[in-house]
């Protein structure tokens, strides 16, 4: 029984794997040496001066075209196929706020969890990753982006994703994101995602005037790799805020750990009810 | 030696002793080739093959409105989500028929079947054409690169077991047109097999497809997005796949009447009340969950807007009557009342699926997506194509007709 074979493999393949990963996590948390802390990036809007300087070097760090226009108020710039971060300029309560605007390398990504290929990585230096021999276009991870930031060549015939990585290949040689060595006024901070909540409290503790007494990123969507401080409440620039703060991949944690138990009960409970069926027939056969 | 009898085009039996010349003849066009259906599907076909050529030419924005915003259009939303769900039947039906011992339903077994196959068969076409990098699809196969938290992983290898389940269920059927005892022999033996999981991996993909949209929480519409999708998916494929049996057996009987006897008439009657008689009670379970659901998420408020009132007409119009008219038809044994029903209920599982994964994604958007005129035709001409297949095998193979009289 072809079928029958195949549905078994796949079962024990999966629950191997299920319990390969379960063996790593047990055993990350013992070996400490192993264990490297998330890098995230701290955007602070009160410094930000827009001038888009940023968005020039991820250009420049991603062989990506220059952007040809620049903040301004009253226009909402998207990131794109061909920009991967934007910078837009708002009209708050406080006057014009500059808002920056990219993928948020979330702790546990949708993306990721979204991913049939795992083209879509979580790394585990904290940025997440798109990696190209893996995708294959469905851009299921689009649909599921609680921040919809991962962006498709929809004009190409070998399309790619484009979103911010944090510079994955800069960190990993022990160097800083393109756009936060770049920029003039500090309004970037590169570091621990511990660090960087750390910094952002202290700022907000020592100028309560300036900061709302918010850190966008720390716990929306589970938390993000981007951490935001903001001198206006976050709605006033713009950015999601009724966003659940558990993580979007355990909405269907439930579903999918219902999908073995499922796949291992029900052929078992099928076969008993079509004997009982047959036997149920053949007595009625007999009877006649 | 062998003798295999074979009805011409011009109605005269033919006997064969050759088994080649047999299969040649067979491959040759039997029906009339000027019908209305051939006219009109053609150039359809045609104009659709082209933009295909386009698509792999030029990207997928060449043919499609997507955008960055709108990343699954008509493709995914019709062809895999609606579709999905229209081609239930197929479980529904063998459950039935080989798990529950129903004797009546077995007429109908086979064609339900075969039009599940193809469904599925050229909906993963269909999959392949919104692939933007469809190369890689071979990850998901062979490749170390298994997904395994992925809803979509998991709905991607349910699906493409089901239709190996599917074929396995119909070979013997192709092995009755080859006049092959002995194959027929091995591929019988596997039907059971074949349903039993064929059964388990539908209620898991069904419900898998509701499962994809788990995640897009904050994108769909509050009255179609909830915790239940997944069983909300699963139960509707139940009286989706119900309907199409009911709407595609009312066409095949005129189409292919010739396959057919006066007795075989009065027996489908017979199956499509029986079918009523199980709509009605599966339709009345959904509309509790869908109370549920709408109580439960207090979702009341936003029935008194525009997308509130599309709900109510999706849930009243299209789910509550024609539970009434199912129960009606298969209670006064009026079988235009149940065709009307399976005609509206396909029309209210259409409404639902595109709402859940198009015009309920997003509905709050500036500019929302509307499918291109080439997006349609092209879905066109993967219906039209696969008609023109369903209709081939059908004129050959024992599908409605009789068994050959060796088996």
């Amino acid at each position: 029984m072809d079928i029958n074979r195949r549905n078994f493999f796949k079962v024990v393949g999966v629950t191997g794997v299920a319990l390969a990963a379960g063996k790593k996590l047990k055993a990350s948390s013992e070996v400490e040496s192993d264990q490297v802390e998330f890098y995230g990036i701290l955007y602070d809007s009160v410094k930000c001066h827009g001038c888009g300087g940023c968005e020039i070097d991820c250009a420049d760090a991603n062989g990506l075209p220059y952007p040809e226009d620049s903040p301004e108020v009253g226009v909402v710039r998207k990131t794109s196929e061909i920009q991967r971060c934007v910078v837009n300029a708002i009209e708050t309560s406080k006057g014009e706020v500059f808002v920056r605007s990219q993928c948020m390398n979330c702790n546990d990504p949708a993306c990721g969890a979204a991913c049939l290929t795992q083209a879509m990585h979580k790394t585990k230096e904290g940025p997440v990753i798109w990696r190209e021999d893996k995708c294959m276009g469905c851009r299921y991870c689009m649909v599921s982006c609680p921040f919809d930031m991962p962006r498709f060549e929809y004009g190409s015939t070998n399309p790619v994703i484009q979103k911010c990585n944090m510079c994955y290949d800069l960190i990993q040689e022990g160097e800083t994101p393109a756009c936060v060595y770049n920029c003039p006024w500090d309004a970037l901070k590169f570091g621990t995602r511990r660090e960087l909540l750390a910094e952002a409290r202290k700022r907000i503790v020592e100028n309560p005037d300036q900061y709302v007494d918010h850190i966008y990123g720390e716990h929306e969507a589970g938390g993000t790799g981007w951490l935001y401080l903001s001198p206006v409440p976050f709605n006033e620039l713009k950015m999601k805020t009724d966003l659940q703060n558990s993580s979007y991949p355990a909405l269907t944690k439930g579903f999918i750990s219902a999908i073995a138990p499922v796949d291992i009960l029900l052929p078992a409970l099928l076969l008993g009810v079509h004997e009982a069926t047959k036997a149920r027939n053949k007595n009625q056969e007999d009877e006649q | 030696m062998i003798s295999i009898t074979t009805t011409m085009k011009n109605g005269e039996l033919k006997t064969y002793t050759n088994r080649y010349k047999y299969l040649i003849n067979e491959l040759k066009p039997k029906g009339k080739i000027f019908t209305p259906f051939n006219i009109i599907s053609v150039p359809i076909m045609l104009l659709g093959i082209y933009l295909i050529y386009i698509r792999f030419t030029q990207g997928i924005g060449s043919i499609t409105n997507l955008s960055q915003e709108f990343p699954w259009g008509i493709w995914i939303a019709f062809d895999v989500v609606t579709g999905v769900a229209f081609a239930g039947g197929a479980y529904v039906l063998v459950f039935m028929v080989h798990i529950l011992n129903l004797k009546k339903y077995k007429p109908i077994a086979r064609i339900t079947v075969l039009n599940g196959f193809l469904a599925y068969l050229f909906y993963s076409c269909a999959l392949l054409l919104d692939l933007g990098r469809p190369m890689q699809i071979f990850n998901v196969i062979i490749g170390n690169n298994y997904g395994v938290s992925s809803v979509l992983f998991l709905v991607g290898w349910h699906f493409l077991l089901y239709m190996l389940a599917l074929l396995i269920e119909f070979s013997p059927a192709v092995a009755e047109w080859l006049h092959a005892p002995k194959l027929r022999k091995i591929l019988s033996a596997l039907t059971l097999g074949a349903v039993i999981f064929g059964i388990t991996l539908s209620v898991l993909h069904q419900s898998g497809i509701g499962a994809l949209f788990l995640m897009a929480k904050d994108k769909i519409h509050p009255l179609w997005y909830n915790s239940y999708l997944p069983l909300m998916f699963v139960v509707s494929s139940i009286y989706a796949g119900i309907s199409l049996i009911v709407f595609e057996g009312s066409i095949s009987q005129k189409v292919f009447s010739n396959q057919l006897n006066k007795e075989n008439h009065v027996q489908h009657n017979n199956i499509i009340i029986g079918l009523a008689r199980i709509a009605t009670m599966v339709m009345f379970a959904y509309l509790v969950m869908t109370v549920i659901t709408l109580v439960h998420e207090k979702n009341w408020v936003y029935l008194s807007t525009g997308m509130g009132y599309w709900y109510l007409l999706e849930v009243l119009g299209f789910v509550l009557l024609p539970m009434f008219l199912f129960f009606y038809g298969a209670g006064r044994k009026n079988i235009l009342i149940i065709k009307i029903a399976s005609i509206m209920t396909l029309i209210g599982i259409l409404m639902n699926r595109l709402n859940v994964s198009m015009i309920g994604f997003k509905w709050d958007v500036a500019n929302h997506y509307i499918p291109s005129w080439k997006e349609l035709v092209v879905t066109l001409t993967i219906i039209f194509i696969e008609v023109w297949v369903f209709r081939w095998i059908v004129r050959r193979m024992p599908v409605l007709r009789k068994s050959p009289d060796w088996v």
